[in-house]
């Protein structure tokens, strides 16, 4: 990650102007030409560094309230085959393999489900089940209760303070 | 447009808020492989059939009204720095106070509490695994509370969007 695209990243991550030339616009903030902004961003999404680029919608506002994390304990022979089916399924909006931590946390594949209500994401929980022979396996399903924090990824970052972050403990908050 | 093939696509159930058929293109059309041009909203217009200053109009008023979130990149991770998810088990009782300390780090960007004995979870991203790191002992080390660090190994969905009509 060299400096330039650090300095793209970091004029994009929260949004390009919706106005009529948002390349331009970018560009004369950083002190660049158009051309340089667009070839930029097209070689971000060539290098993958961006998986895509485009209106990023608020679901939630759009009437997807429920959201529920379900995880599941998948022996590791079998994980790669089954966590791509799953990603297949028409319900399930994102798939992923992350590290167990046993023994409180012994899952390994996690797929995250949206829909307008309850009843239709565990409605989804039982599809994938059947359809993936996983009704002995051992699952979870965290329903999404408050959202404290939803903002894209920053990549570029205000320098690390030698001080802690928080500077007064907390623990007067907590019992 | 809404066909009941069409309908039945996507994720479970459809979304109620009153949109128009323009806006819904607009939602639902241009989540990838957004125009690389000097004008892009005036080539979107072209493929809807509507002046540039329209284009612009409508998305404006969509983000206004909390519908599009950003026009710009969704990032790959670990390609610009390294994530990762974490989870806490916090009492109830101290679960605001924990949320509003995890909520101040700029590496963190996400942090919701679910319906579970861990039950705040949150993704912290960070230019280099020594600073996200230090960013997760330093919660623990505030906190006194443990946290389940849940590196990525493999993504298996390809992000296309999200599908609404």
């Amino acid at each position: 990650m060299n400096a330039h695209n650090a300095k793209l990243i970091e004029a994009i991550q929260d949004g390009i102007p919706i106005a009529e030339r948002p390349y331009a616009c970018i560009a004369e903030r950083l002190g660049l030409d158009e051309a340089d902004v667009i070839d930029g961003i097209r070689g971000l999404l060539d290098s993958d560094v961006i998986k895509r680029f485009g209106v990023v919608v608020s679901h939630r506002e759009l009437g997807y309230r429920a959201n529920a994390m379900v995880v599941w304990d998948i022996p590791d022979d079998g994980v790669d085959e089954t966590g791509t089916r799953m990603a297949a399924i028409e319900c399930v909006t994102l798939c992923y393999r992350r590290a167990r931590r046993p023994p409180n946390w012994p899952y390994n594949l996690y797929c995250m489900i949206h829909g307008r209500d309850r009843a239709s994401v565990l409605a989804c929980v039982e599809t994938v089940a059947a359809e993936l022979s996983l009704e002995n396996t051992p699952r979870a399903v965290l329903f999404s209760k408050h959202r404290f924090k939803q903002r894209g990824a920053r990549y570029v970052l205000p320098p690390r303070l030698a001080e802690p972050m928080v500077s007064a403990p907390v623990t007067s908050a907590i019992e | 447009m809404n066909t009941a093939s069409e309908a039945n696509r996507g994720p479970a159930n459809r979304p109620e808020p009153a949109l128009d058929a323009l806006e819904r293109r607009l939602l639902n059309e241009f989540q990838r492989d957004f125009p690389l041009s000097r004008r892009p909203y005036a080539q979107i217009g072209r493929r809807l059939g509507i002046p540039e200053q329209e284009v612009i109009e409508h998305l404006a008023n969509l983000q206004s009204r909390g519908l599009v979130s950003r026009i710009g990149p969704v990032f790959r991770c670990h390609r610009a720095g390294t994530s990762t998810l974490a989870a806490m088990a916090v009492p109830a009782q101290n679960l605001a106070a924990v949320a509003k300390l995890v909520n101040q780090y700029p590496e963190v960007n996400h942090n919701y509490e679910r319906e579970h004995h861990f039950n705040l979870w949150f993704v912290a991203t960070a230019p280099d695994a020594r600073r996200l790191g230090e960013t997760l002992d330093e919660i623990v080390a505030l906190t006194g509370i443990e946290v389940l660090d849940l590196p990525l190994e493999r993504a298996y969905h390809i992000d296309l969007g999200f599908p609404l009509w």
